[in-house]
């Protein structure tokens, strides 16, 4: 048993959203790269430009690469032999996310959904924790835009729609977004599980690295035919019209009913901020 | 890229001039509005009550820029998703409204408006608000300060990297830019 005092997840998850917001991590900074040399239109390539220099800019001056630096979606795997001590853990998360987005001078974009009136301090953020072994804490901090999110969808596919039911889904959403949800994108993908395991299953997809492929052969080449036809449907950097309108596409599947079929599809922007931690 | 330069208020020969497509840097006083400031003006015309500004050849921009740091003028100031605004827009170009600085699509409705008003829609680069808070020279709030990141604030900008999304012809860079990429 180890114990932990909640200050060290307070101060933890404090630094993990300012540097999240402020430094885009290198795996996005070398996709966007790659995405200039391989956009076609001139338009297109201005426009990846522009997100290199900001992302530049961002960290030179620390200042966040976007003004929408997101609802605080915090991912905690605590080993079971952890003893947090001092308070409760998403008390811990929410004094962290709070402290964060005020002393880092973070957009507060939390409201009352029906008044819409401001919380005022980015809380309370979303927190999913999972068990695990061992006897240390990870925090993963992903803050997302609006943009992005406002795309995103769960469907209830019937069993014999299959690969192609998942595939016309994802260009459904992809076209339905265009420009809106800031392309070039990176697209998350749940399947199976339950109605709430596949949305939780797309926004676990955008956690990993881009570039990266599924274990799975069969999962594997069917990101890959996503991202060729996403990149076919011309939308391009911004909606200007290109070829580079995703950086990645990730796929994450379980078991699910006899019976179902669910599907969800979770869309971030290229502004793909996450940081994470071990305590 | 050939890079127009243009300066608000904006004049109806410069509007004229413009072509979905083309880069311009935009220098001069805009204006930051997004959803819950365009529900108040909306609401303080039903009431007969003036809006907090004369929009008569003004530009108004969708943005809700994040907190200036100590010593800047502002924090990151990138666009926000224009279409929320579609609801209220044909009302402010009847009024005199020029331009929209914003990202993503407009409904036919808010388009029409802009070729009857002669007015332009212009796209600033979603997610590079670190950039774009480099063309603000100075920033002040004027109206609905209780909304925090939603207030209505006055930015002063020099050279503000813009992309003309829908001129007053008809011509849409989105839809004109997919098909040429489509494959």
């Amino acid at each position: 048993m180890r114990e932990i005092h909640v200050n060290e997840i307070v101060s933890a998850v404090e630094k993990l959203f300012v540097d999240a917001n402020y430094n885009l991590s290198q795996n996005v900074f070398d996709m966007l790269n790659k995405a200039a040399e391989k956009e076609d239109s001139p338009v297109g390539k201005e426009v990846i430009k522009e997100l290199i220099a900001n992302a530049n800019l961002a960290s030179e001056e620390q200042i966040p690469i976007c003004q929408d630096t997101g609802l605080a979606v915090t991912f905690i795997e605590i080993g079971q032999d952890v003893y947090i001590t001092g308070g409760l853990l998403t008390d811990a998360i929410t004094e962290g996310v709070r402290r964060g987005y005020k002393n880092g001078y973070l957009r507060k974009s939390c409201c009352h959904p029906f008044t819409r009136k401001n919380t005022g301090d980015n809380t309370p953020p979303i927190v999913h924790t999972k068990i695990v072994y061992g006897d240390q804490i990870k925090i993963v901090a992903l803050p997302k835009g609006g943009g992005s999110e406002n795309y995103g969808e769960v469907r209830m596919l019937v069993p014999s729609q299959g690969k192609d039911g998942v595939k016309s889904f994802v260009l459904d959403m992809i076209n339905k977004g265009g420009p809106n949800p800031c392309p070039p994108i990176i697209v998350g993908v749940g399947i199976g599980g339950n109605f709430e395991t596949s949305a939780l299953l797309s926004k676990e997809a955008l956690m990993i690295p881009l570039g990266e492929r599924n274990e799975d052969p069969d999962i594997a080449a069917l990101e890959l035919e996503l991202l060729d036809e996403i990149n076919k449907t011309g939308i391009g950097p911004q909606g200007y019209g290109g070829t580079v309108t995703a950086l990645d596409v990730h796929v994450k599947m379980l078991p699910c009913h006899i019976a179902s079929f669910p599907v969800a599809v979770n869309i971030q922007c290229h502004a793909h901020r996450i940081k994470e931690i071990i305590i | 890229m050939e890079i127009k330069r243009i300066t608000t208020p904006l004049e109806d020969n410069v509007i004229e001039g413009l072509r979905a497509g083309e880069k311009v840097f935009l220098s001069g006083y805009i204006f930051t509005a997004r959803d819950a400031a365009h529900k108040r003006f909306v609401d303080a015309l039903e009431n007969g009550e003036a809006l907090p500004l004369d929009i008569k050849g003004q530009v108004i921009y969708y943005c809700g820029p994040s907190p200036a740091p100590p010593g800047r003028v502002i924090g990151a100031c990138g666009p926000t998703t224009s279409s929320r605004m579609d609801a209220y827009s044909p009302k402010m170009l009847s009024l005199g409204l020029k331009g929209m600085i914003g990202k993503g699509k407009r409904t036919q409705a808010v388009k029409d408006a802009m070729k009857i008003h002669k007015a332009v829609y212009f796209g600033a680069t979603g997610g590079a608000g670190a950039l774009l808070s480099k063309s603000v020279i100075s920033s002040e709030t004027i109206a609905y300060e209780e909304l925090g990141p939603e207030a209505v604030v006055k930015l002063e900008v020099k050279d503000m990297p813009l992309f003309v999304i829908n001129d007053i012809y008809g011509n849409d860079l989105y839809e004109e830019g997919k098909q040429r990429y489509k494959k």
